[in-house]
């Protein structure tokens, strides 16, 4: 077991794209890192230079205190999970699990024992005689972990280890993943695409887009202090909600209501030029229908009333969808995170549209006009050329 | 299953007559005159009237050397197939996964050799191999042999290993596999159906030449089978050699149905299935 330390780590190809640049991050001992972005940020790249399947055109690459930028993958004693398990489909379960140790030239009695071990672990023991081509995805899935963790490696890398699974599973082996990891503790490295399993099962989440790192941070850290409008709309599902905003005197001046920041929030994003374009971001679940809001709570917001363009009944929640004026954020950070979502944006006939996550209780109804509340401690502010947070600090 | 109407089901079966009637006519016809006795054989009848093996006990007498010319085929051609797999596999293995200058070139190089005329270079080779003491060897057949069979298993071959997913071979060299650990233990099982064809067809190649073997050779030595064959005269310088000669063919096309018998049955088809997703 080790860490792992990337330091100013380049990726140029030789055509002149540089995939990754100045990949600061330092993984500690046991810890489980997410690297996550949209498709094209540069996280397998990444990935595949800790792995050593890539060269590094600049920066170093520490494992274990170790620089092994030069070091063929073979002799940096790490174990990688692809996304498409790569199993040898010429070789059984067994075979394939065994493989490494084969390779290390270890003795049958401990490549024996390893290997029922790593079996026992991931509930193989009774496929172990049979070919990877007979086995379901989940199989061939715990196949390719088995084959990492028989090893004992000093890390795991997996590159999107659960996106050939099926919906049901893919949650099932992303706990499985999660506890194998705790039982082992083995420094981890895991990228993904899903943001769903970046929050689960990090410790940490790297965010990279473009090939730049824009956050590292807890997944609670990420969620409530995104550094940029980016990591704020990439984190969380339904998405923060992105509305054109200005700030005037502590009064924040949104499409559909004018708000009054409490002191916290106005502390917090530090002094803003009046008429400054600026984009506010609320989340689905900062909102509220007003009639199901305390009377202590309401304080800390302000209520304005909409009609519902669309009502999503969840069964524990609605997420229910409103028209928010005509005007709509432009940002490059926004475009990036359109494009992650399929290249479309919801729009209304009044133009962008904020969905909000409203208690089970609240039964309402589309075109009937509601008060909604809006909790004004959690709102989010980003400079509109940057896409920085506002922040004092 | 796809259903096929009752005429679809006739056309085919015309079809499939058809093709069969062309491609084993003339095979039954040879084995007809084989069994044929001297006195019959230009009786122009398709099937023979009186049944004799006297043909084949005549092809292995002593005196015409085709047990020896057989010897020389079968040593040849296999000689011939091993290296040429041999070398291909690796050739074909580092062209479709590395990325090295002149890559193109070999590419291009092997093509254009395996189209190159044989009969351009024979009448120069016999005398470079006579200076260099290789005419009349085995040796001084393997080598233009090799020269045709490298470029045909190349190209098989590379057709086969890009068939085959990289992330194996990264999931190899991550398992602390050299690359030609990671080549001899998971690529090449993997590409044994590419290697048994490239076998079959150097192999094929190299004994059926007439050409090479027929200006190279001289002696017993090296001489080849279907050379030995046009050397065959009747029992006196009267009788018709034919009946021999057809025996020989006989013969000689045996050794190949055995190893296309021997290697169909490895060239299992859909063998990386399970390598990669669910």
């Amino acid at each position: 077991m080790a860490d792992i330390v990337l330091d100013r780590v380049t990726k140029t190809y030789s055509d002149g794209y540089t995939a990754v640049k100045d990949l600061n991050l330092e993984i500690a001992d046991g810890e489980f890192m997410i690297l996550v972005g949209p498709s094209g940020c540069g996280k397998s790249t990444a990935l595949n230079m800790i792995a050593g399947l890539e060269d590094i055109s600049s920066g170093e690459l520490r494992i274990g205190g170790e620089v092994v930028n030069k070091k063929a993958p073979r002799d940096r004693d790490i174990a990688m999970v692809f996304q498409s398990y790569a199993l040898y489909p010429h070789m059984t379960v067994r075979d394939n699990i065994a493989f490494a140790l084969k390779l290390a030239k270890r003795p049958q009695s401990e490549i024996d024992s390893k290997v029922n071990e790593a079996a026992d672990i991931l509930d193989l023991q009774n496929h172990l005689d049979r070919k990877p081509a007979n086995l379901s995805g989940g199989q061939r899935q715990r196949v390719a972990m088995g084959r990492a963790i028989v090893r004992n490696p000093k890390a795991f890398l997996m590159d999107e280890p659960l996106s050939n699974l099926d919906a049901k599973l893919r949650v099932q082996m992303r706990a499985e993943v999660a506890r194998i990891q705790h039982r082992l503790n083995t420094t981890t490295v895991y990228v993904t695409h899903d943001q769903t399993e970046a929050m689960t099962l990090g410790d940490r989440v790297a965010i990279m887009l473009h090939g730049v790192l824009q956050q590292v941070a807890s997944p609670m850290e990420l969620y409530n202090n995104p550094k940029n409008l980016f990591v704020a709309g990439f984190i969380g599902s339904p998405g923060m909600n992105f509305l054109p905003a200005t700030i005037d005197n502590g009064v924040a001046k949104l499409p559909m209501v004018d708000i009054k920041l409490p002191q916290d929030v106005a502390e917090r994003i530090g002094r803003v030029d009046a008429g400054k374009n600026l984009v506010a971001g609320i989340r689905p679940e900062d909102f509220e229908d007003a009639r199901h809001v305390g009377v202590d709570q309401r304080e800390r917001g302000t209520t304005f009333k909409t009609k519902f363009d669309l009502v999503e009944a969840m069964g524990a929640e609605y997420y229910v969808h409103f028209p928010a004026g005509d005007s709509t954020v432009e940002s490059a950070q926004v475009d990036d995170l359109l494009a992650d979502a399929g290249g479309v944006a919801e729009l209304s006939d009044q133009g962008a549209v904020v969905v909000a996550r409203l208690d089970a209780e609240s039964r309402v109804k589309v075109g009937e006009e509601t008060e909604v509340w809006v909790d004004a401690t959690k709102l989010h502010f980003f400079d509109a050329d940057t896409g920085e947070a506002l922040s004092s600090r | 299953m796809e259903q096929y109407t009752r005429n679809q089901k006739i056309l085919w079966g015309i079809g499939t007559v058809v093709v069969l009637f062309y491609a084993l006519i003339p095979v039954i016809w040879i084995l007809s005159l084989s069994l044929k006795t001297p006195e019959t054989i230009g009786d122009q009848s398709f099937w023979p009237k009186e049944w004799t093996l006297e043909n084949y006990s005549a092809v292995f007498e002593e005196g015409l050397g085709f047990n020896r010319a057989i010897i020389n085929s079968i040593g040849i051609a296999l000689i011939t197939t091993v290296l040429a797999l041999a070398f291909a596999s690796m050739a074909a293995y580092a062209i479709t996964r590395l990325d090295f200058p002149g890559k193109t070139l070999i590419l291009a190089g092997a093509l254009a050799v395996s189209m190159f005329p044989a009969i351009s270079v024979v009448g120069g080779l016999f005398n470079v191999w006579r200076v260099v003491g290789l005419y009349d060897t085995w040796p001084g057949l393997i080598l233009p042999y090799l020269s045709f069979a490298l470029p045909l298993s190349i190209y098989t071959l590379s057709a086969f290993f890009r068939e085959i997913p990289w992330d194996l071979e990264k999931a190899a060299q991550m398992d602390g596999a050299t690359g030609m650990q990671a080549f001899r233990r998971v690529i090449l099982p993997l590409a044994m159906p590419g290697v048994f064809t490239a076998g079959i067809l150097a192999f094929i190649a190299a004994w059926n030449d007439f050409l090479f073997a027929n200006v190279l050779t001289s002696t017993d030595a090296a001489r080849t089978a279907p050379v030995a064959l046009s050397f065959f005269r009747g029992a006196s310088q009267f009788t018709d050699p034919s009946g021999a000669i057809a025996a020989g063919a006989v013969v000689v096309t045996i050794p190949i149905l055995i190893m296309v018998l021997i290697f169909q049955r490895r060239i299992v088809s859909g063998l990386t299935s399970g390598a990669v997703k669910g």
